[in-house]
């Protein structure tokens, strides 16, 4: 058992810390509300709707899943990189053959206009 | 080295010639029956690899670092898919070209999920069955929402994925609790785990999630809850697919998993499948009798036979297991044959077929009518139909194991069955001269073939049904158990 007690403490560490910031923060802040405080946060820029009430583009999930599609292909990359050499030959075959059938994932959805905004 | 790319041959192909059929789906021009003929051809091109490679390469030999084997179970249960996929696609042909939906896509998905259906059937390694499995349900979600205008298909897509992404995750789950429990993901070697001793709390549990998953992938009660909708809400050729292909390959990995990698462990997990195979008979058949729309009485119909065929698995050793692979068959060509009929009369509207659809059908279309008739009484298990050969044998076996409540139950709601069944005949057949008029048939050369097929296949098992049983007996022998 005794190799989990790191696992132990990082866990004791994950839960205390946002529960000690929150809680000095609660301590010490002044406590005075005015509307620009209570505005979502929109990096400086003033916010133009209400979150709730605007719809926007089904364009980005597209544009998300193509995303989550080539992340995966270069998480995938890293650790063959790492084991390039143990692999050999096989390795960078069998890396080939998986880009190739990513490329025709990739051409599919460019002629089906996904990639297009307008 | 060799060996291993011989012995995955069938799906390579088959996984190029999707994506080349998914290409060729983009041309400007109305290439429907070109793209479909193609397919048709690569599933035969594959069947003929799969029967080369198999009598190539050693049966009981692992391939691809012990994930994959091509025993004869694989061979019967990947002949099988293969079957289910081309009557999927020959029904497919006209309905497409009526919808007038892109060919390309459809398709090259249907072949996609094959591939998946076939490296379930010969995945001996967790890791692969879930791959297998994930590629068979990703493909089969987007087919259901393949008509993006429609309502209906919507939701049965919506529906299907959110429940099924839920079960893929208790499988998983399952997964890993068996793995942590045993210490390794190849199922024989779970089996020799297993096997030295009263399994643990955690390969306990395991078991249990990895049944839920694989009950919710058979459609069986109380797993059930999706089937109706998506079924209903699907294009039709899917429903047929999703309700053989799947389910075919969903109690392949069921019979590896359990009758073979956990088999040391058989008496913690059969009380489990019982008591499912009942609920579900009882649940299936009984909630179809009050449905109108002819595609959801299917559905519950497909989840009651799912209930039989679990009979066969709770019965276990070579004669149950041969039975289920018998079943498997006879509920395929028998199913594809019914809602093939569904298709032909689905002229008013989407998804919207009533009962009452068929008032009249046997004067109007009497070749059309004594088919139906053919696959209900075959749905029933009325002789000399193939249905009751399948019956005949899950409950033999059944009885030899001594399950004898499970087959008073089964028989009991096989008669209920004929009561939904017999209501589509009694219009068919009885409400003449009334006035009523059936739906209009649509013409389709694609799909009457494959009902033709269908129809000759539910004779014949029926009449001649030792072939058939003697290659269900020929791919036994799941796994050499140490």
């Amino acid at each position: 058992m005794t190799e989990y007690i790191p696992v132990f403490l990082f866990t004791v560490v994950a839960l205390l810390f946002p529960v000690v910031t929150v809680g000095i923060a609660w301590l010490i802040r002044a406590g005075k509300h005015d509307p620009v405080k209570l505005e979502p946060y929109e990096c400086g820029i003033e916010a133009t709707t209400f979150a709730h009430d605007n719809r926007f583009s089904i364009r980005y999930y597209l544009i998300a899943v193509l995303f989550v599609v080539f992340d995966v292909e270069t998480v995938f990359l890293y650790p063959w990189a790492v084991a390039y050499r143990k692999l050999a030959l096989f390795g960078l075959v069998e890396m080939f053959i998986f880009l190739a059938i990513l490329i025709v994932g990739y051409i599919y959805a460019w002629k089906r206009k996904a990639l297009q905004w307008a | 080295m060799l060996a291993d790319i011989l012995a995955v041959l069938p799906e390579t192909a088959l996984a190029l010639m999707g994506m080349v059929v998914l290409i060729l789906g983009l041309a400007k021009v109305r290439n429907h029956l070109a793209v479909a003929v193609l397919t048709l051809g690569s599933l035969l091109l594959a069947g003929v690899l799969l029967s080369h490679v198999g009598r190539a390469v050693d049966p009981g030999e692992h391939f691809m670092f012990g994930m994959f084997v091509l025993d004869r179970f694989a061979i019967y249960f990947k002949a099988l898919l293969l079957a289910c996929s081309f009557l999927t696609v020959l029904l497919s042909i006209d309905y497409l070209m009526r919808h007038d939906a892109r060919p390309g896509e459809y398709l090259a998905l249907v072949m996609l999920a094959t591939v998946g259906m076939m490296t379930m059937a010969s995945g001996v390694h967790l890791a692969a069955i879930y791959v297998g499995l994930e590629l068979m349900a990703l493909s089969t979600y987007v087919l259901a929402g393949y008509f993006r205008r429609q309502v209906k298909s919507h939701e049965a897509a919506a529906k299907y994925f959110v429940l099924g992404a839920l079960s893929s995750g208790i499988l998983l789950y399952g997964l890993s609790l068996l793995y942590g429990a045993t210490g390794t993901l190849e199922l024989q070697a779970i089996a020799g785990r297993l096997a030295q001793g009263p399994p643990s709390a955690a390969a306990l549990a395991g078991i249990g999630l990895l049944a839920c998953g694989f009950l919710f992938k058979v459609a069986a009660v109380p797993f059930h809850m999706w089937t109706p909708d998506v079924y209903e809400g699907a294009p039709t050729p899917i429903t047929t697919f999703m309700s053989v292909g799947p389910k075919a390959a969903a109690f392949a990995i069921f019979l590896r998993v359990f009758d073979g990698g956990l088999a040391p462990v058989a008496e913690s997990w059969r009380p489990l499948v019982w008591g499912a195979a009942a609920l579900t008979m009882v649940w299936g058949n009984i909630a179809a009798l009050t449905q109108d729309n002819v595609k959801r009485m299917l559905a519950y119909s497909s989840i009651a036979h799912a209930g039989y065929a679990l009979v066969g698995l709770v019965a276990g050793g070579d004669a149950g297991v041969q039975s289920v692979l018998l079943y498997m068959l006879v509920y395929t060509v028998t199913n594809v044959g019914a809602f093939g009929l569904v298709i032909l009369l689905e002229s008013r509207g989407y998804a919207g077929q009533t009962v009452q659809d068929f008032a009249g059908l046997a004067r109007k279309q009497p070749v059309a009518a004594f088919g139906m008739l053919l696959f209900l009484l075959s749905l029933g298990g009325i002789p000399p139909t193939a249905g009751f050969m399948g019956k005949l044998y899950v409950f033999a076996a059944a009885i030899r194991s001594g399950y004898v409540w499970l087959v008073v139950i089964a028989v009991l709601m096989s008669a209920v069955s004929l009561y939904y069944y017999l209501r589509i005949v009694l219009q068919m057949y009885l409400r003449d001269g009334e006035g009523v008029e059936p739906a209009p048939m649509v013409s389709a050369v694609w799909t009457e073939r494959a009902l033709w097929a269908c129809a000759v296949a539910v004779l014949l098992i029926g009449l001649w049904p030792g072939p058939f049983a003697a290659a269900a007996a020929a791919g036994l022998g799941i796994m050499p158990l140490p």
